[in-house]
């Protein structure tokens, strides 16, 4: 190294002098020596060509802010986008917890020396399924839809069978997730993904349609309470017993913060649950803070189907003291390859702390009481839209923090809307119209804890003076 | 002579959240709803829950105080830590900082691309910065870690098949059995049939038995290079010649990237596709297991059959493509880990192209050093000793003759080298090619001092296996819980993943 590069801050060994005291060590004349095992022929011939090095702090910091701010933020304007990642409020001490370095750095250590971060762990799993009322909670998957895929998987592996119904008015971003999870039916155990009609009243599963389908080929029926368009399944408990009584595996898929006021899936009849854990205490980093949650009762039958990491409490060597370690690992990826169930790696466990500090903080008041603030809040925004000349609310009343709200009658495209919205501040609903759900101009709104009654008459107000 | 740390571990005898608290106690409050509102806010009979959750109940501070105790009984690279095949990095704080902000934190995947176009550049920058690395066309950050990079691969390489219609045919994948775990099994969940090639005595597999493997049916081969052992494959030019000759697509996983980067270009190479792993290479942390990022690249050959959104340039402005008839659909929700890519620009950006080169050199340089300083404690043997050419950034060896001779294990040293406030390094991905394998991985983070410090540990270790074996065979004792007993893991009866399974079980042990 010529003595005229100054030491990296991220480098120990950059300091002047050391790669050659360890070169002298190692008996070797240079640098290119070491890479004796790469042929000359092997070294790339094209120049590194990338932009110029920002070595000092103060460089950097200035580069990621002049783009960071080029963004417009949900904290800067009000947002009422949700669809698979939704901004609640998130609790200061989460983000202390999880930037804590021992936390938020890469190693990973022993069940002893990284005991903390192992109980961290059991306890999101454990909190959990308090309000699942479940007792096997595996630590997250990468997202949600990840997590249907590999629950559909395991129901297929489970009952042998390869068709798995799902309702049509599914989330396209999950959907497609979850295709790809069943692959093309060209290849070997390929799952048949059938769509479940649904009624364009309620929004709900057409209970005949699943009837019908409902045959001895399928392996699961899954479906969203809360579902995807914001309804809730009303007849869940009538689908998953259709559904046991055809042989087939029930999988829901749940929003962990209705369960303070709504019933815990694993008590009408749901075998294998997914769900979001980012509303648990994770900024929606620009869908970068998704994981997936599978949870389901404690039998062997489901434990060995699992494809990832589950924690178990167990002794240590001094009597009456608990530690934390991997339950059922040998059946993973890591033990057993391509014979594993399914696969894992690096996901999304940080994440399971911020649940579990999130979880902790709320208890069962702070869910319960955040349960009725969302739906006394979603059903106001729901009264305030409708009342506005040609917007019309498609199942008023019937869900949890979203709804579908139909523009057709103002004669406008909700991307012309929600363009004026935006430049009064405001980011509308997702549309649906491209969706082929046959409600026409129609967006799917979000609110949450997050909304106070000013911000959803200013909604309001402003929705009235755009669509003049 | 390097002194050896006085460790103790913080130990607070931590009950479980759970068992904390009190009834009615409250660690956050939310806005009572407005009774004025005039919202009817009546759930169905059906729906009602009529249970109490059973979370805890604590104040905000005890909350706070139970986390901080827990993160204070993690170790978490708090001392050296050389874990082998994860490449520890400093995580600057300058990128944790900037990513905590809510222009990123608080956006919205579906905002207007007109609102996001911060993030976008950068998105867009770091692509151009790994393509400058790979030589490949296009990169995507979907995939939320190395594993899903892999599966990224299998679902590309099923789009590719199936839009020639030969994917009936081609339905194998070739890998090494060296290969790390996620990509026979990534490829056996997509739907191919793996063939794992098993290794010579030179460290890899032979062109033969490659040659032998690849045909008409095969749709890729996957591989990793360097390997876990620090043996670069001289062949994997022919290698990739070989199995495009069969028309295979090829694989490179670039987890071992770091004893490379800046010297090698994937596509110069020849192959199709690569990935890199943000959370090792670049700098992001991984946080205990994720959030995590595969960055997943490819040629313009195979960028229709990427999942969709791609970020890209029309004029000034960055927009994200999503219309891509030919894409293999998505593999995860909305378009990756974004604080992850964030934080790896600002590693690229930080340490530019000079500081990427010369992190490589001090990566591979430092791994002989400790090469040669393990070299001299007696019981460890290397991996692939008739090998004598020099390893790259990680080399795997063996505590087998110490185990011989004393009955101490693999395990038992790790555990006791946390006792010294050095973290536990990696053994090996399965199966274990080598017996009592530990892999220590030097990287460019650690000083000569640290690497030091770690070998002066180790041959204190060594040396109490053979003085005080049981000390060694017990440990840690020094950590904040001693050794986890490990037989409940695999019984049904005793496991409990959540608090809910452990008191019923406690209480069926009772009855």
């Amino acid at each position: 190294m010529a003595a005229s590069v100054r030491a990296h801050p991220w480098m120990g060994s950059s300091a002047p002098g050391v790669i050659e005291d360890m070169l002298r060590e190692i008996g070797a004349a240079s640098v290119a020596e070491v890479f004796e095992q790469i042929p000359q022929d092997h070294f790339r011939k094209s120049l590194l060509n990338l932009p110029p090095q920002l070595g000092s702090e103060i460089e950097l910091k200035r580069d990621l802010l002049s783009k960071l701010k080029k963004n417009k933020s949900c904290e800067d304007n009000l947002n009422f986008l949700g669809a698979g990642v939704w901004q609640h409020h998130v609790p200061a001490i989460v983000d202390e917890i999880i930037g804590r370095t021992e936390f938020a750095t890469n190693v990973w250590g022993s069940y002893q020396s990284d005991h903390g971060r192992n109980q961290a762990w059991f306890e999101f799993a454990s909190q959990l399924g308090a309000l699942l009322n479940l007792d096997v909670v595996q630590l997250p998957v990468y997202s949600w839809g990840c997590a249907i895929g590999h629950a559909a998987r395991m129901a297929a592996r489970l009952t042998g069978r390869r068709k798995i119904l799902v309702p049509q008015f599914m989330d396209p971003e999950r959907l497609s997730v979850l295709h790809s999870y069943c692959q093309p039916l060209e290849l070997a155990g390929a799952i048949e993904i059938i769509c479940l009609a649904n009624s364009t009243h309620t929004g709900q599963i057409d209970l005949a349609d699943l009837i019908a389908k409902l045959g001895p080929d399928v392996a699961a029926v899954y479906f969203e309470n809360p579902a995807y368009l914001g309804n809730f399944e009303a007849n869940a408990a009538e689908i998953a017993r259709l559904a046991r009584a055809a042989g087939a595996e029930t999988i829901v898929g749940v929003d962990p913060l209705s369960l303070g006021i709504v019933k815990a899936p694993g008590d009408y009849g749901a075998d294998i649950v997914t769900g979001p854990v980012q509303p648990l205490g994770v900024h929606m980093n620009c869908g970068g803070g998704v994981g997936g949650f599978i949870a389901t009762r404690d039998e062997e039958r489901y434990v060995r189907e699992y494809n990832g990491f589950l924690v178990s409490i167990a002794e240590t060597l001094t009597p009456g003291q608990f530690g934390f370690g991997l339950a059922s690992s040998h059946q993973n990826s890591y033990g057993s390859r391509e014979h594993g169930k399914d696969w894992t790696g690096n996901s999304t466990y940080l994440w399971a702390i911020a649940g579990a500090v999130y979880m902790s903080l709320l208890g069962p008041e702070g869910f319960a009481e955040l349960g009725r603030l969302i739906l006394a809040r979603a059903r106001l925004a729901e009264k305030l839209l409708a009342e506005i000349e040609g917007v019309e609310i498609l199942w008023p009343a019937s869900g949890f923090k979203e709804f579908v709200v139909r523009f057709d009658g103002t004669g406008q495209t909700v991307a012309e809307i929600n363009a004026r919205l935006r430049a009064k501040g405001i980011f509308g609903g997702k549309d649906l119209s491209g969706e082929g759900l046959g409600f026409g101009q129609s967006a799917l709104f979000c609110v949450t804890e997050i909304h106070t009654t000013t911000d959803l008459l200013r909604l309001a107000d402003t929705l009235k003076e755009v669509l003049k | 002579m390097t002194r050896l740390p006085q460790f103790h571990a913080a130990k607070w005898d931590e009950p479980l959240v759970m068992e904390l608290g009190r009834p009615g106690a409250r660690g956050q409050l939310f806005t009572l709803p407005d009774p004025e509102s005039g919202v009817d806010t009546a759930l169905p009979e059906a729906l009602l829950r009529s249970d109490r959750p059973a979370l805890p109940e604590l104040t905000e501070f005890e909350v706070q105080r139970h986390y901080l105790h827990l993160s204070q009984m993690t170790l978490g690279m708090m001392g050296v830590s050389l874990f082998g095949t994860c490449t520890m990095k400093y995580n600057s704080k300058t990128s944790e900082f900037a990513t905590l902000r809510p222009e990123l934190a608080e956006l919205h995947p579906y905002q207007h691309p007109e609102t996001l176009q911060g993030v976008l550049e950068i998105m867009h920058d770091l692509d151009a910065i790994l393509r400058a690395l790979s030589g490949m066309d296009q990169f995507i950050f979907q995939a939320g870690g190395g594993a899903d990079a892999a599966y990224t691969m299998a679902a590309v390489a099923r789009a590719y098949w199936q839009d020639r219609g030969m994917l009936h045919q081609r339905t194998e994948m070739v890998t090494s059995i060296q290969a790390h775990p996620c990509n026979p099994a990534t490829a056996a969940s997509a739907g191919f049939t793996v063939i794992n090639l098993p290794l010579e005595e030179n460290g890899y597999p032979s062109l033969e038995a490659l040659k032998a493997a690849v045909s008409e049916r095969t749709a890729l081969i996957m591989i990793n290079n360097p390997d876990d052992m620090g043996i670069y494959n001289p062949e994997i030019r022919e290698w990739v010649r070989v199995a495009k000759e069969a028309g295979a697509l090829c694989f490179y996983d670039h987890a071992n990237f770091n004893g490379v980067m800046g010297k090698l270009s994937a596509r110069e190479l020849g192959f199709d596709a690569c990935m890199f792993m943000l959370h090792k290479t670049f700098g992001a942390p991984k946080a205990g297991g994720g959030p995590a990022v595969g960055a997943y690249g490819c040629s313009a050959e195979l960028a229709p059959y990427l999942p969709a959104p791609i970020i890209a340039k029309s004029g000034e402005t960055y927009v994200l493509d999503e219309d891509r008839p030919k894409s293999c659909g998505k593999i995860r929700e909305f378009w990756g880990n974004v604080p992850q890519v964030v934080k790896a620009y600002a590693w690229a950006r930080g340490m530019g192209a000079e500081g990427i080169n010369l992190a490589s050199d001090i990566s591979v340089v430092a791994n002989n050093y400790m090469d040669k300083k393990l070299g001299e404690i007696s019981g460890l043997a290397r991996s692939n000793p008739e090998i004598s050419l020099r390893r790259m950034e990680m080399t795997r060896w063996s505590l087998q003759p110490l185990y011989e001779e004393t009955g101490v294990d693999t395990f038992a040293v790790a555990n006791r080298m946390a006792d010294y406030g050095i973290d536990p390094y990696w053994m090996s991905h399965e199966p274990w090619l080598v017996p009592q394998p530990f892999t220590p991985e030097a990287g460019e983070l650690w000083s000569k001092e640290d690497i030091d410090l770690w070998i002066a540990v180790l041959a204190k270790v060594v040396e109490e296996a053979r003085e005080t074996p049981e000390l060694v065979k017990t440990a840690p004792h020094n950590q904040p819980i001693a050794q986890v007993k490990g037989e409940v893991f695999d019984d049904p009866s005793r496991w409990a993943m959540t608090w809910r399974a452990y008191q019923r079980k406690r209480a069926a042990a009772k009855a």
